[in-house]
């Protein structure tokens, strides 16, 4: 071996070539599966992806790196559970390009976080955080009252289509439509929504005004819907726990 | 002697054409993007290469041009202008770290204006270190041993130039587009499309220099360091690629999806991440150990055999660790627990290498003690020691089901980060601006002690506070009263951190004023630059004549 070593260390085009293939190898025998195996490539039945209101809040999530300091990801451990709510499973991370599953607690998780407070408290909270939890040391963000910049509201559900996400033609044309109708209830707009991503989906004026779509609308309308995509995660532990 | 100097005349034309070449290209950015990052971005490359064309352009008869001696010497201006980036990047990347860490326990600090943002600055600082500073250091440190090493100089003038100024203008990029918000959100491969690409033209270059250069070499045997220099100049592009694919959502917007999606992207996100640390933040760092360590000391290295296990065992066994930051979440179970058995079997090779560095000093612990560049490097050895033991412990699933999400990541970090790589950084830097810039030390030999000692006590404060810290953390998490409920809500948790945020931010306040010293003696020895010739230097083979 060392002999064979000895020769190796006087290629310079061998030792890049052994670089390669030995600094491959591990890679290849965990990434290509995950393409095939069904726990991570089966999608459930009930899974819808974001609305296009959902989508511009997720930008600016990841916009001011929420990520940072926030999980979306429930581990199998029984605190978690007790914590936040059922572990988190793949499918329900299946449309995100990139996934957010963060690696820091600076606070808490936030993959079960929607409906769990209501829309003053988030709008609050974002505004100024420690208004409503004292000892926060959450940034505040009070300038996501501006306008929602809708530019790429279309662009993005076409882009995330092409990658497989399931946006149709009729969800990418009325994209801008369906951002302004779902902040905007007993509209027709808001009609058009739930006829495109369901009945289930929240649809108010999420910033408490719905003459102006804001920022704020958006991302509290994100943050409404994380953990809301698809029931499987509650059922998958209700089927656990049996 | 001014850089120009060091080109002939088409050398500096070639130089002209490729920075008119970046102008044109920052020109169609901002063409195409109109308004935003990649608008500024454009224009930040078209006022880059113009700047150039007119430095080049202007030199371009008047200064002579180097005789064919410089076929006798190493080629440093490189590596001078790499280490002056270092030194800049340290001081604003560690600076903006600081500052963060006083946001943890006094968020109020923050002016209320998107672009000071905890959450935008915070890969401004990431970035900062490892690329900015952690990357220049590499890349000079690496000009430096291929041309030693081979015996040889550089295989072309222009390339090296391309590289560092290249990858600055990427670095510049990233943080400036941060904190304008624009971010891939993948952690340490934040960057957008365009400035990814830009990586890959500038770290292709950077792979034909260094093996034209290698190609080249006098000596039959390529020396180790090369080795570390080579997986890492590999491996880094190979993950950064991969990790990087990403559909661009318009031409102009500057702003893509990447193409993998939930646990796919969760796995090669962390494929990258750790491998970043492994071939970025240890692979470079030790060709660095391996070659400055056994100089400053005059020791050769302690066992060749150890070195070619440890270099074999870290090409292979790193690329499989990647999947313990996802222990106990979607991640198929068995790719976990390949990345844990992996991450314990990582010991091996990590303590091999440290353990190789540290017994190269059998003999020379008289120069430990009293040459304080020396005990740099000595320390880094031992802080890469204890990092990669700790590493492999928290890999383990039971125990990162504790210290997974908590502070004492951050804490493993900064000890890898503070005490192993940036150790072995300012040891390199303490041993070449005397050597570059023509003196016989330091201008001042003192503040070099005084630095270390600095950088020590930072360390210890920093590391020793956020262990606390995220024990405490995980403990609290998962602490049950007798009724069977959780004890804790999660703000009590955080409240119970902020004595160690606010030690954490002493100790990198420490290391900061320990960078900022380092600086400001290499500003004062390269301002009293002398001419004198380094005896010690090996001598380049005789050339074939171009």
């Amino acid at each position: 071996m060392l002999k064979l070593h000895y020769n190796l260390e006087k290629l310079s085009m061998g030792l890049v070539g052994a670089i390669v293939v030995v600094a491959s190898i591990g890679g290849i025998v965990e990434i290509a599966p995950l393409f095939t195996i069904e726990q991570t490539v089966e999608i459930p039945d009930d899974m819808r992806p974001h609305t296009p209101l959902e989508m511009a809040g997720r930008e600016i999530y990841i916009r001011e790196g929420c990520y940072a300091c926030h999980s979306q990801m429930v581990r199998s451990l029984a605190d978690e559970l007790d914590r936040y709510g059922p572990y988190s499973l793949a499918a329900e991370s299946a449309y995100d390009h990139p996934m957010l599953w963060g690696s820091k607690r600076t606070g808490p998780d936030l993959a079960r976080l929607g409906e769990k407070y209501s829309d003053d408290w988030h709008v609050a909270h974002l505004i100024d955080p420690r208004s409503v939890i004292p000892v926060s040391i959450m940034p505040a963000y009070p300038w996501l009252t501006r306008d929602l910049d809708t530019g790429l509201i279309a662009d993005n559900l076409t882009a995330l289509a092409r990658l497989g996400v399931p946006y149709d033609d009729a969800m990418i044309e009325n994209a801008l439509a369906d951002a302004r109708g779902q902040s905007r209830p007993d509209t027709d707009g808001a009609d058009g929504v739930r006829d495109r991503y369901g009945e289930d989906i929240a649809v108010r004026a999420f910033d408490g005004d719905p003459s102006r779509l804001t920022e704020m609308d958006a991302l509290v309308a994100y943050l409404q819907s994380l953990g809301t995509l698809t029931d499987a995660a509650h059922e998958m532990l209700a089927e656990d726990t049996q | 002697m001014a850089v120009t100097a060091t080109l002939t005349s088409t050398e500096r034309q070639i130089g002209i054409a490729i920075s008119a070449g970046l102008a044109i290209l920052g020109l169609a950015m901002a063409a195409v993007a109109k308004t935003g990052p990649m608008a500024l971005h454009g224009g930040m490359a078209l006022v880059l290469g113009i700047a150039l064309v007119f430095y080049l352009g202007g030199a371009l008869y008047d200064h002579p041009e180097p005789t064919n001696r410089r076929h006798a010497e190493y080629y440093d201006a490189p590596t001078r202008f790499g280490i002056v980036m270092t030194l800049i990047w340290a001081v604003a990347g560690m600076g903006v770290g600081v500052w963060l860490a006083a946001l943890m326990y006094w968020p109020e600090a923050t002016p209320a204006v998107p672009w000071t943002s905890y959450g935008r600055l915070r890969p401004v600082h990431t970035s900062g270190v490892i690329f900015g500073f952690g990357g220049n250091a590499l890349i000079a440190t690496s000009f430096y041993v291929l041309q030693r090493t081979s015996r040889t100089r550089l295989a072309d003038a222009v390339s090296p130039w391309f590289v560092l100024i290249g990858f600055n203008l990427f670095c510049l990029w990233a943080a400036t587009g941060y904190v304008m918000g624009q971010t891939q959100s993948k952690e340490y491969a934040e960057p957008e499309w365009y400035a990814d690409l830009w990586l890959v033209l500038v770290w292709v270059t950077y792979f034909v220099v260094y093996i034209r250069t290698l190609a080249r070499r006098a000596e039959p045997h390529i020396y180790v360091a090369n080795w570390y220099y080579m997986a890492f100049i590999l491996v880094v592009a190979m993950l950064h690629i991969v990790n990087n694919l990403a559909l661009p959502v318009t031409w102009g917007a500057g702003e893509s999806f990447t193409i993998w999606s939930g646990v796919q992207d969760a796995m090669i996100q962390w494929w990258y991440g750790h491998n970043a640390v492994a071939f970025f933040l240890t692979a470079g760092f030790l060709g660095m150990l391996y070659y400055f360590l056994p100089v400053r000391a005059q020791r050769p290295i302690w066992s060749y055999r150890l070195s070619i296990l440890s270099f074999w065992g870290i090409v292979f066994f790193y690329m499989w660790a990647g999947s313990h930051h996802l222990h106990y979440t979607a991640l198929p179970y068995w790719v976990q627990t390949l990345g844990m058995t992996f991450s314990v079997m990582l010991l091996v090779p990590s303590w091999a290498s440290a353990g190789n560095a540290i017994a190269t000093l059998n003999g020379a612990w008289d120069k430990v003690r009293d040459d304080a560049t020396l005990r740099f490097m000595f320390v880094a050895a031992v802080f890469y020691g204890l990092s990669t033991f700790e590493g492999s412990f928290l890999a383990i699933r039971p125990i990162n089901s504790l210290s997974h999400f908590t502070d004492w990541t951050v804490g493993h970090v900064h000890s890898g980060t503070l005490g192993w790589v940036a150790m072995i950084v300012f040891g390199a830097i303490y041993s070449l601006v005397p050597k570059l810039w023509g003196r016989d030390d330091m201008a001042w030999p003192k503040a070099v002690e005084w630095h270390f000692w600095l950088a020590i006590a930072g360390t210890l404060i920093y590391v020793v506070s956020l262990w606390n810290a995220g024990i405490t953390q995980g403990l609290m998490w998962r602490a049950y009263d007798e009724g069977g409920a959780l004890s804790y809500s999660f703000i009590e948790s955080v409240e119970a951190m902020l004595p160690y945020y606010a030690a954490r931010t002493l100790g990198g306040g420490l290391f900061l004023a320990g960078a900022f010293l380092c600086t400001v003696n290499c500003r004062a020895t390269m301002r009293a630059a002398g001419d004198r010739v380094d005896e010690a230097d090996r001598p380049l083979a005789t050339q074939p004549a171009e």
